[in-house]
């Protein structure tokens, strides 16, 4: 998405929208790319003591740079303490201690599944997609999911090929029927718009458009018909200081992936 | 003697310690055709030197297992030696596909792949239920995933003491395990420290393993408490493999190769290109005089003159960027 305003790029406000929803108090479970960036720039603007975990086993990792995979040294040098694969998923994961986790995914549909596992029959894939890494879990054993995902109708879809990991399932309480205790995704935060679940049909519905976007483009970029909420809001600015520190943090990275 | 199933590291029982073993004779004698093989490294010291061996020697219709097959099941793949691979997540972290591996599920080449898919959960589970010398691995998972419907090997248990509903998946029981850690002693035990991710635990649950290291030192010296050190008679075969985990790293001796990992994208889209690479860095100029895995023209520099690598990720579509819920 083009955004008519030069100052920032779709997917920068995309990353500082995200960054803004994260509290100092957070433990945070990280997945590479967009959510790095915005859970880093979190820390090194208003959450400086947020604790941010990759399923590597890093726990309350300061990396420098973005890490290019889920388990570059740099997360290891700047982590807390780091920890075995089993002991992640099972002692930090499964053990409930993590209060957000990030997703994204090839598809989701209205209800905040996702798919990352084939597009296309399952046992005949147009696509195979990369899979479920982490996901089927972090899904469920965060307290809160926040998705990330730039807004186009080829993956904002009417129905998944594939549910890698569950949302609100087909909505209403039909997620705490299939057994899972927590919330599931309580934003999803495009380059367009801010959706979050209705409280009783669990519809991903807008809450904030950013700024300079049209209720037509947003439609236009989704592949089912988009609610609102009754009050929707006006997504700020990013600031000078937000841009700035983003830009500073992708160019070190840059530099150090060149 | 045939051991009960119970029994892992069935070449392990008593205190016969590990052999210092040149690469060639450690793949030759540990990994056979047929086998279940797992290598393990998560993002940190994947077994790159002992997996190009296992190409060279051009092993044949090996049962794969990793949590995250990253390049090197991708090059394992495309050059035959897969016939079925156990795995969460297949892609090139931060990067895009896996081509390879993609090629292999979609058009059956080279050869058709059979996969069983798990979650990350379920594998580090499953390979800590093998260490353990369980049967099947128990864990709050799958609730509400689809991949339960596609494998069978995904199944319930009912708590006996709550009620509640809980996943079960078979202990991952490799007949043998490849890793690389950063250093052996004299007495062949074994040191890894960093993102250990599931290393110690492949190696126990397995039957047979070969740990390649950067070196072998006389004596540890001072070092951490709780560094995972995996002892002499829990191990069949060392191997000195310096930068053996190129292009992923090792802690305290060389970084990751980002810049291979994103020229690998290039490399290995097209079939020709991708076998004319494998030939010229592995096949023939990949082993060095003393049998050690040369890496050859191997690093990031190599096929980035022309390209930055990162101009063609979303040409197709973008999905593959995002997979895996973005992790990798």
């Amino acid at each position: 998405m083009s955004t008519a305003n030069p100052r920032y790029t779709a997917a920068e406000i995309m990353t500082i929208v995200a960054a803004r929803v994260l509290r100092n108090e957070d433990v945070c479970f990280v997945g590479i790319g967009a959510p790095s960036a915005a859970c880093n720039l979190a820390r090194l603007t208003h959450a400086p003591d947020i604790a941010l975990i990759y399923e590597s086993g890093t726990i309350e990792t300061r990396p420098d740079v973005l890490p290019l995979s889920i388990g570059d040294g740099e997360l290891c040098d700047t982590a807390l303490t780091t920890v075995s694969v089993p002991e992640m998923f099972r002692y930090w994961l499964q053990g409930g201690r993590v209060t957000v986790g990030f997703l994204g995914g090839a598809q989701i549909d209205r209800h905040g599944n996702l798919n990352t596992t084939v597009v296309g029959p399952y046992d005949k894939p147009k696509v195979r997609l990369p899979g479920g890494g982490g996901a089927p879990e972090i899904a469920t054993h965060c307290h809160e999911i926040y998705i990330i995902m730039p807004q186009q109708k080829r993956t904002f879809v009417e129905r998944l090929d594939f549910v890698t990991s569950l949302g609100h399932g087909e909505g209403g309480d039909h997620r705490a029927r299939l057994g899972a205790k927590t919330l599931g995704p309580t934003r999803l935060i495009t380059d367009l718009c801010v959706f979050e679940p209705d409280p009783a049909t669990k519809v991903m519905s807008v809450v904030a458009i950013h700024p300079g976007v049209s209720r037509e483009q947003i439609q236009a970029n989704t592949g089912w018909p988009v609610t609102y909420a009754a009050e929707v809001a006006l997504t700020a600015e990013p600031t000078d200081a937000e841009i700035s520190v983003l830009r500073d943090l992708q160019h070190r990275t840059q530099l150090a992936h060149a | 003697m045939t051991l009960p199933r119970s029994s892992p590291g069935a070449s392990t029982r008593g205190a016969r310690r590990a052999r210092v073993m040149s690469l060639p004779d450690a793949i030759a004698e540990c990994v056979r055709d047929g086998d279940t093989v797992a290598m393990e490294g998560f993002t940190h010291l994947i077994p790159y030197s002992a997996g190009h061996e296992v190409i060279r020697q051009q092993r044949r219709g090996l049962t794969l297992i990793r949590m995250t097959p990253d390049l090197l099941y991708d090059q394992l793949i495309g050059m035959g030696c897969a016939d079925r691979l156990v795995f969460s997540w297949g892609g090139n972290p931060g990067v895009g596909s896996l081509h390879r591996l993609r090629d292999a599920v979609e058009n059956g080449w080279p050869r058709p792949l059979a996969i069983e898919e798990h979650s990350h959960a379920a594998m580090a589970n499953a390979y800590d239920a093998g260490a353990a010398g369980l049967p099947c691995a128990i864990f709050r998972g799958y609730v509400g995933a689809e991949l339960k419907r596609v494998n069978p090997n995904i199944r319930a248990v009912k708590c006996p003491f709550t009620g509640e509903e809980l996943a079960a998946v078979p202990a991952l029981r490799p007949d043998v395990t490849l890793i690389h850690a950063l250093k052996a002693d004299a007495r062949g035990n074994v040191l890894l420290e960093g993102i250990v991710g599931v290393q110690k635990e492949a190696v126990l649950a397995a039957r047979r393993s070969v740990v390649t290291v950067e070196e072998i030192v006389e004596d540890f010296g001072p070092r951490s408490k709780n560094a995972v050190i995996l002892p002499s008679w829990t191990v069949t075969a060392i191997v000195v493999a310096p930068r053996g985990a190129h292009p992923s790293y090792a802690q305290g001796y060389y970084k990751r190769d980002n810049a291979f990992y994103i020229a690998w994208d290039r490399i290995s889209r097209d079939r020709d290109t991708f076998l004319e690479w494998m030939q010229a860095n592995i096949m023939n100029g990949g082993r060095d005089r003393n049998g050690q895995d040369g890496h050859g023209a191997h690093d990031g520099r190599d096929g980035r003159d022309d390209h930055d690598g990162r101009d063609d990720r979303d040409d197709h579509d973008g999905r593959d960027d995002q997979g895996g819920g973005a992790r990798s």
